[in-house]
């Protein structure tokens, strides 16, 4: 892997937020509305409910870590949308840009673009509403790591699935985040869940996050083997997602679905 | 391949070890989908400092060749080399001697001359990035557009970026399809002597297509005439039409696309 060629598909999308406010203004403008709506929703319910429960760690500190993960995932998969809308694919791909230094730099912009999303959605929360971090403890960090991972795998498979289905399907791709979070127990405990439900859970990696982080939220201890259950799960699911994109791109390459792709299908 | 019909090499014929001068070898390329045949068996090599016209009506199987050559097809059989490498096995080392322009590839609008140069430079892995773009800025007459988007350039200004674009890692093999297609004549004239002037250079060899026979008459040195995915007739594009009992490149072209038999059984 040269990771000059992944560094150039990363400048390419730098160069595009840079030239264009509706690319640069999402990279912060709805997680801080989320923080500012479920900040204020956090405090209401600290005034009607139960004083020795605090909702700002639980359910504001939930939002950031979800808003997170959906900021990972979309940072990957805008970058490759921006080859869809530009019809650049012939461009890349006949390139000697090989398919892990593409998914490499579309990982390299997801970091930056997500890390600005992070930074301002941790300016709000502790600045406006007083989450205080010290409640997580060390976990914090391994708790974005995670979210940060399975948000890589996540992005990737969005990209695979909308290479193979063509342009159109990306409007499969944006709504999976919410399709997920009723079984990643984002707000409620997994054992709120169904049996079935539950099983779903155990294979997605933000539930051990948003388990953990309740249990120390409410004053509790958490397994950090169990975070680390989820952490490796997240890494096989980045190694099944990047195997999937790898398997459409040589059918695509094979059907000659790449060259043509604005067609939508070959057949 | 056993239809196809030869004359003399032209001017860029290979001097002394053939294989050392050979560019792009194609050796039996055959592409099929769903047991329909699009190319079928062709084989040629374009050589170091030669321009190839790859000539054909459409659908012949012109742009799946080249498709197949850039690796975003894959052939059902047959083999492609790019300086001895293995396109098939050394995928990202056969590309990084290649480059391209199609008239149906445009850069992305939405970034400047400069900003598409910069990250393909980047992709092609160009030494020295900065100044080979200033190079073919200059080069290409870009210098004005450098920070002008490529979408709002006219047709003709987006094939020069296109072409700059082409030739930013000095490629060893330069595939062009339908590069004048939306040019001016002027420009166009313009394109072909900066095309000639990097075959002359002797450091890469080019493949051509296009449906402008007076064009190709002037740029080839050799021109393949693909007829439903074969390679039907092979030579000098200025006594090609002659040896085949026809007044020019055109006519041969159209008796080539409505009687592709007649010239098989000649």
């Amino acid at each position: 892997m040269r990771i000059h060629r992944a560094a150039a598909v990363a400048l390419r999308h730098y160069y595009l937020l840079r030239g264009s406010l509706a690319r640069f203004l999402p990279l912060f403008a709805w997680v801080a509305i989320d923080m500012v709506l479920w900040g204020f929703m956090s405090r209401y319910l600290n005034t009607v409910t139960s004083q020795a429960y605090n909702f700002v760690p639980a359910l504001l500190g939930a939002v950031l870590l979800w808003d997170f993960f959906i900021r990972v995932m979309q940072g990957v998969t805008m970058v490759f949308f921006e080859d869809v809308w530009s019809r650049n694919f012939l461009n890349m791909f006949a390139s000697p840009l090989s398919i892990s230094e593409y998914l490499g730099g579309l990982v390299l912009s997801s970091i930056a673009t997500s890390t600005i999303g992070l930074g301002v959605m941790l300016v709000l929360a502790s600045a406006v509403f007083g989450l205080s971090f010290a409640v997580y403890g060390a976990l914090f960090v391994p708790f974005l790591l995670v979210l940060f991972l399975f948000g890589i795998a996540l992005g990737i498979f969005g990209c695979a699935l909308v290479l193979r289905l063509g342009p159109a399907s990306e409007w499969f791709v944006w709504p999976i985040p919410a399709l997920l979070s009723p079984f990643a127990g984002v707000f409620y405990p997994l054992s709120t869940l169904p049996a079935w439900m539950q099983s779903v859970s155990h294979v997605l990696p933000p539930s051990y996050v948003f388990e953990g982080m309740r249990a120390l939220a409410a004053g509790g201890t958490f397994q950090v083997s169990t975070l680390a259950w989820g952490g490796g799960l997240a890494v096989v699911e980045i190694l099944l997602a990047c195997a999937f994109f790898t398997r459409v791109h040589q059918q695509a390459v094979r059907s000659g679905l790449i060259a043509r792709y604005s067609a939508e299908s070959v057949s | 391949m056993s239809a196809m019909l030869t004359s003399g090499a032209g001017p860029g014929a290979p001097r002394g070890d053939a294989g050392a001068s050979t560019v792009l070898s194609v050796v039996d390329l055959r592409k099929e989908y769903g047991g329909k045949a699009a190319v079928r068996g062709v084989s040629f090599e374009v050589r170091r400092g030669e321009i190839v016209g790859l000539l054909g009506p459409n659908g012949a199987g012109k742009t799946t060749t080249i498709n197949m050559v850039l690796g975003v097809l894959q052939p059902t059989a047959g083999a492609i080399h790019i300086e001895r490498l293995d396109l098939a096995k050394q995928r990202s080392a056969a590309l990084e001697l290649t480059n391209f322009a199609a008239v149906y590839s445009p850069l992305p609008g939405n970034l400047t001359v400069y900003q598409n140069l910069r990250v393909f430079g980047l992709i092609y892995g160009v030494k020295a990035l900065g100044a080979r773009i200033a190079e073919l800025l200059e080069q290409f007459d870009l210098v004005r557009y450098r920070d002008v988007k490529c979408g709002v350039l006219s047709s003709g200004e987006q094939t020069r970026v296109a072409l700059a674009k082409a030739m930013l890692n000095r490629p060893h093999l330069l595939l062009l399809d339908e590069p004048t297609a939306s040019l001016d004549p002027a420009t166009a004239r313009d394109l072909r002597a900066r095309i000639r002037e990097f075959a002359e250079q002797g450091s890469g060899g080019v493949l051509w297509t296009s449906h402008n026979m007076y064009e190709v008459e002037e740029v080839c040195d050799r021109v393949l005439f693909l007829s439903h995915g074969q390679v039907l007739l092979e030579g000098d594009p200025r006594t090609l039409p002659s040896e085949h009992g026809q007044p020019s490149l055109e006519e041969l072209f159209i008796t080539v696309a409505r009687e592709p038999l007649a010239l098989e059984r000649s």
